[in-house]
């Protein structure tokens, strides 16, 4: 079986399992004042503070994953205006009642001049959420510009950098935000742990309350298996070089002619490319890579079963029929060549075999 | 300096070696999201999920399918508190739980006051234990939810469920109770003890870290707003990306639970009553907080006089115990849950709570007997109170002068 969806989630990498696994035999409650829970608690801190070191943050807080982390990072925008571009993640577009869209260019990239616009439309500002790296597309969003316009007018930035961590350059101070998601299993560590990072004094309103863990920001007992592999990998994903994946995905895209690329014109991370094959469904060619032994998707791993069209492909201005025809190939650290050229075969093959019935 | 003995169950217990192991493939073979639908990598991850779904329901009889899991216990106490409430909020704003309860039940509920609901919190008897007629009486037609813990997480006294859950339902109320300290330890069924919403947490019954479930009945429905939005994952009540590998860790420690709940539960009390004894036998003035028949028979909170707390948890600093819960003792204050039950401000500052489990030994209960006592000795050798009260004076009639 050859996986090419690292995109819904990354396999676990050798060294944050390694970490994971010295610390999973551990026992203790890292809020216990006594000896094992203060071994945990320094494990723990250890790992926030490489994390945090990385990606030139200020505070950081441990939650469940991405999604939790982003369900924090709008609970304070109650009463406020929000702001989220159309091309955000479930998490980040059902995290606040009616949140205003910002549209996105035909290359999916978040359009500047109208998000000016909306800016200015209100009479009070909100908070504004833009994720750095779409998880569809693979395009980078110009995260650091919005910051600028946006804190300029005083909104509060968050950006969703889950797709991001290890793709393109990170740093929490550069961009200008104030809140910044992180997952874990998106980057190779494990499920079940992600980050909030945020500045220093940033008013938060918690979502879980208790015991009083994570600066009163997020309650629960903290995880140190989860933590330490987490910080592994994201330790491991800054280390990664684009340039095979950069190679790889150029393959791709020259061999397959026939194929649209969503995107293609902007600035986009290596390892994802969003493939429509004209006239055959996503649906369809799941099925038939499926049968291949190649693992992709069409979007989002999502809970319902039915397969609807990518809504950040209509924000592109697609058609629903377009888009229905559109899978994503992501590629990752365990990857190899090889496995590319099969992609490249079945697709064409896939292809070619729609030509002929439609032909006949 | 060898490994301290380990006798903070209540804190959290070890993670069973069986467990690891069915999880490890988890983390070392098996990968993929098992939200996935076009893939036999998430197929796969959906179906241990399921699996572990199914274990994890029976050990509380529930229906699987009305089984979702979460990041723990606390989100656990937070969705089903602040869920209900919200979701039910036009028509009721009442809200009644208990002043012994885990602080993320209570700061859930101060949340909801914050708001605008109404919380009535419910003294507990010097026993730790609620009076159902002081239940039956605050319980009025605005009340959406009880929120009653099954077992306290400091003096581990099992409040009356069957009858706590028997009046909710004749009253038309909703139960939910924090099931983090009971699940694994004590028989629970929502069937039989009417209770409508359960927490579980993971690693407090030798499961992972990171991982709890809500029970959430869907016969009658209770219906909750999410905490957490996004895929629409569980049912739509709890969205991110489940771990295959923590599901799987608290599905087996679920199973072997079910499996072995009898007699370690025999063994665990008369470890238990061994300890108290040896110690009751050995020193004088110490004080049981909790009621010791309805009790589980992992935990022993006890108060000992004329010591002073700070010195006694320096002294023992080879035991891993506990004097307060684990959120909250790293403060000096005294411990809310001791407090309630009428303990002196004192009394509560030299508590220990003494959690056994499933790996304590025979010999580790004897070796942590014999510190506490002569650390208990020690202590009161150097005490002018204890000399003092030998010498037949009574403390409370003294004057004390300011220097």
């Amino acid at each position: 079986m050859i996986y090419l969806d690292y995109n819904a989630s990354t396999p676990l990498r050798p060294q944050a399992q390694d970490a994971l696994l010295a610390v999973l035999g551990m026992t203790g409650n890292p809020s216990s004042p006594h000896r094992m829970g203060r071994d945990l608690r320094s494990l723990i801190d250890r790992a926030r503070k490489e994390i945090l070191e990385s990606i030139e943050g200020e505070r950081l807080i441990f939650t469940s994953g991405g999604t939790e982390a982003n369900a924090l990072a709008l609970s304070n925008a109650k009463g406020l205006p929000v702001l989220v571009s159309s091309i955000e993640h479930e998490s980040v577009l059902k995290a606040s009642h009616n949140p205003t869209l910002i549209p996105v260019t035909q290359e999916g990239k978040v359009d500047m001049e109208q998000l000016d616009v909306l800016l200015s439309s209100f009479s009070q500002p909100g908070l504004l959420s833009l994720m750095l790296v779409n998880n569809e597309t693979g395009v980078i969003q110009p995260v650091r510009e919005v910051a600028c316009l946006a804190k300029a007018k005083g909104w509060m930035v968050h950006t969703d950098a889950s797709q991001a961590l290890g793709h393109v350059p990170l740093s929490f101070k550069e961009l200008g935000v104030d809140l910044l998601t992180l997952s874990s299993h998106k980057c190779g560590g494990p499920i079940g742990v992600g980050a909030l990072v945020t500045k220093k004094d940033f008013p938060l309103n918690p979502l879980i309350r208790g015991g009083g863990q994570e600066y009163g920001m997020r309650a629960g007992t903290l995880s140190a298996p989860l933590i330490v592999g987490f910080a592994a990998a994201v330790k491991e994903a800054l280390k990664d070089s684009s340039v095979q994946l950069q190679r790889w995905q150029q393959k791709i895209e020259t061999s397959l002619s026939a194929a649209v690329v969503y995107g293609k014109k902007v600035f986009r991370v290596s390892h994802v490319i969003c493939l429509g094959m004209p006239g055959v469904s996503a649906e369809i060619q799941l099925m038939a890579f499926d049968l291949k032994g190649i693992a992709i998707s069409a979007g989002a791993a999502c809970s319902s079963g039915t397969m609807k069209a990518s809504h950040v492909l209509t924000a592109m201005g697609l058609s629903e029929k377009e888009a229905r025809c559109a899978i994503r190939v992501s590629m990752g650290w365990k990857t190899h060549e090889e496995e590319i050229d099969r992609f490249i075969q079945e697709w064409q093959y896939i292809y070619a075999q729609y030509q002929l019935k439609e032909a006949s | 300096m060898e490994r301290p003995i380990y006798l903070d169950y209540q804190a959290t217990t070890p993670c069973d070696p069986r467990v690891v192991e069915v999880m490890l493939p988890y983390f070392t073979q098996e990968f993929g999201n098992p939200h996935s639908r076009s893939h036999v990598y998430g197929w796969r991850a959906e179906e241990v999920i399921e699996n572990a779904r199914e274990k994890t329901a029976k050990l509380i009889n529930a229906d699987p399918k009305a089984l979702i899991f979460t990041s723990g216990a606390t989100e656990s106490n937070n969705l089903a508190i602040k869920g209900v409430a919200y979701f039910y909020k036009e028509k009721k704003d009442h809200i009644i739980t208990c002043v012994t309860e885990h602080k993320c039940v209570l700061n859930s509920c101060r949340q909801l006051e914050q708001e605008g609901f109404k919380v009535t919190y419910l003294p507990v008897q010097p026993n730790g234990i609620i009076d159902l007629q002081h239940l039956k009486e605050a319980i009025t037609e605005k009340t959406t939810l009880v929120s009653i813990m099954a077992v306290n997480n400091e003096i581990g006294v099992i409040q009356p469920l069957a009858e706590i859950g028997k009046i909710c339902r004749e009253k038309g109320v909703l139960f939910h109770t924090d099931a983090a300290q009971a699940v694994g330890k004590i028989p629970m069924d929502v069937e039989a003890m009417n209770i409508d919403l359960l927490s579980i947490s993971g690693h407090k019954l030798y499961g992972p870290k990171g991982i709890g479930a809500l029970y959430v009945r869907r016969k009658p429905r209770v219906r909750l707003v999410p905490l957490i939005s996004g895929g629409g994952q569980e049912r739509g009540m709890r969205s991110g990306t489940l771990s295959p590998s923590l599901c799987v860790g608290l599905g087996e420690a679920c199973a072997i639970a079910h499996e072995e709940m009898v007699t370690e539960s025999t063994r665990l009390k008369v470890l238990r009553d061994h300890l108290y004894q040896v110690i009751k036998t050995e020193l004088e003035e110490v004080y049981l907080n909790g009621d010791l028949e309805q009790r589980i028979p992992g935990n022993l909170n006890l108060s000992f006089a004329y010591v002073e707390g700070e010195g006694l948890m320096m002294g023992i600093k080879d035991l891993a115990v506990s004097s307060g819960s684990a959120c909250t003792s790293a403060s000096l204050e005294p411990s809310y849950v001791l407090r309630a039950l009428g303990v002196e401000e004192e009394m509560a500052h030299t508590s220990l709570r003494l959690g056994l489990g499933r790996f304590t030994t025979i010999e580790e209960v004897d070796i942590a007997a014999q510190k506490i006592i002569k650390e208990v000795n020690r202590l009161r050798d150097m005490s002018p109170l204890w000399e003092m009260t030998r010498e037949g004076i009574n403390l409370k009639s003294i004057k004390w002068a300011a220097h």
